[in-house]
């Protein structure tokens, strides 16, 4: 009788456990597809308040210094050593198997297509899209987001509009800037650590350069920028429940533009590079 | 005129508001009591838009709030003037800032006009010459007279105001009920008010509706309320726990 009973609390407990499984998966399939339906409702309320953009042009501009001006240092920092790595590692790949005067061109083809725009929109979200994150977090928490609706100021129009666009814009021209700085540091190994010369390096960055290139990784860039504002702003606005919200919307805003910049990589990467 | 008709609001299943009627008349002091976490908040975000009912309505003036636009509800909202609980002034923004944007989004007035707007609001909150301040060199009290600037600068035939006394020394309180008056005095603005500080209450309102268990238990004046037999009223203005 016991053992009977044990059997069938066993089962039960089972049962309980398979349908409680059920129950999460279920529930995060369904929360899944609720936050990529917000997402893209976001992102076209953002698309439609763009006719709005010459009466926001003064939040565009601000926004610009804070997304691209003010993330310039870091930018060049991890420029200047993401070139080095580029070149040593390319000195490492290539030796006693390629002549040195392809030490430039691999450089050259690594940093345009794939390390500039990804490394640096990896650093720029980091530092911009958990700001964004954090500010309209913030705002949610303290009801200025409901007070701007109160106004009757769209908080999409005045707050993600504009950081949509100054994500676009800025994030092609700080990846034009990581790209030159990336190209003098892996000169700088090339020179002092490889040992060629100033003029080998310089022919090898000439050879085999493709305008493509160049542009595939600014398009690139353009997708990377679009992903960091809209990321940081749609788990900023959907942060709630004071300071610990905040730092949660935060991380997810940065988590998801990374995870998103590297899908993006390749899709916009397959397009482009066929 | 703002009407309440049915409201009914849940939150996970927890129901807030439970079939709220209520009329606010025009040019009145509507105050709106209760104890804390009874969904008076949540009444005051409806008025606005902010929320949108289970079931119910809200209309100002014949609009009905839930059957118009996005477009439409902002045009009624410029109409509006809300002062928050925590004042909800935008950090990132000067006090002058903060008191003009609504100006600057929906007027074509030049930024001379702004500006003299902007000085005359904040002086009428006895705030005037800080406008470069940032809200976070302000104290709480002058955060919630800027907050009513901020308010008034449209010039709203509506205010509402969420607990404009709630976290203010007692003196700071009285300076915000002497403006809450003195403003109704001045400009005859319709006003919902929302407290649980009978102390406000009884400066400001015309009238007083109590929301208990998310119905309205009680309407009428300040005097009608101090004699009302209801002994959930009396204990609420004595201070007495159940």
């Amino acid at each position: 009788m016991l053992l009977r009973g044990s059997a069938g609390d066993d089962g039960a407990k089972l049962n309980r456990d398979q349908s409680s499984y059920v129950r999460a998966v279920g529930r995060a399939v369904i929360t899944g597809f609720q936050q990529w339906g917000s997402a893209f409702i976001l992102l076209g309320r953002i698309v439609l308040s763009l006719r709005h953009l010459p009466r926001q042009f003064e939040q565009v501009v601000l926004q610009m210094m804070a997304m691209g001006v003010h993330s310039l240092p870091v930018v060049v920092f991890s420029a200047v050593f993401t070139g080095m790595v580029a070149a040593v590692q390319a000195a490492y790949q290539m030796q006693g198997l390629v002549p040195s005067i392809w030490l430039g061109t691999g450089i050259c083809r690594a940093i345009l297509t794939e390390l500039g725009p990804v490394l640096t929109a990896l650093v720029v979200a980091g530092r911009v899209g958990s700001g964004i994150a954090a500010e309209l977090g913030t705002m949610k928490v303290t009801e200025q987001i409901d007070a701007l609706e109160t106004m009757a100021v769209d908080p999409v129009e005045h707050l993600v509009m504009p950081r949509f666009v100054a994500g676009a814009v800025m994030s092609p021209v700080l990846t034009i800037f990581a790209n030159f700085i990336a190209l003098i540091g892996g000169w700088l190994v090339a020179v002092l650590s490889v040992g060629i010369t100033t003029q080998v390096y310089l022919d090898g960055l000439r050879f085999h350069f493709h305008t493509r290139d160049l542009m595939g990784g600014i398009i690139k860039s353009i997708f990377f920028g679009v992903i960091i504002a809209t990321s940081g702003c749609f788990h900023g606005f959907a942060a709630e429940g004071g300071a610990a919200g905040v730092g949660r919307a935060a991380t997810k805003a940065v988590v998801a533009a990374a995870v998103m910049i590297l899908i993006f990589d390749y899709i916009v990467s397959a397009w482009i590079f066929r | 005129m703002i009407q309440i008709q049915g409201l009914n609001k849940s939150f996970n299943g927890k129901k807030v508001l439970d079939g709220v009627d209520l009329e606010v008349r025009t040019g009145e002091t509507m105050v709106i009591i209760g104890t804390s976490g009874c969904g008076k908040s949540v009444l005051l975000r409806h008025i606005i838009g902010l929320m949108r009912p289970d079931r119910g309505s809200v209309s100002v003036d014949g609009t009905e709030l839930n059957r118009i636009g996005k477009r439409d509800l902002y045009q009624l909202r410029k109409r509006f003037g809300m002062l928050f609980q925590g004042s909800a002034l935008f950090d990132s923004l000067s006090v002058e800032d903060n008191v003009a944007l609504g100006l600057r989004q929906h007027t074509a007035l030049t930024r001379e006009e702004i500006g003299e707007k902007v000085e005359s609001k904040l002086g009428m909150v006895g705030m005037a010459g800080s406008g470069k301040l940032m809200p976070a060199e302000l104290s709480g009290g002058m955060k919630k007279r800027v907050g009513l600037a901020r308010a008034l600068s449209m010039d709203p035939e509506y205010v509402l105001y969420d607990e404009p006394t709630t976290g203010l020394d007692p003196i700071s309180a009285d300076r915000i009920n002497d403006l809450m008056a003195g403003l109704q005095e001045k400009l005859r603005i319709t006003s919902v008010v929302v407290t649980h500080d009978m102390v406000s209450a009884g400066r400001v309102a015309d009238r007083i509706a109590m929301l208990h268990q998310g119905r309205i238990i009680f309407c009428g004046t300040p005097q009608e309320i101090k004699k009302s037999p209801d002994e959930r009223i009396q204990r609420f203005i004595r201070g007495e726990a159940d």
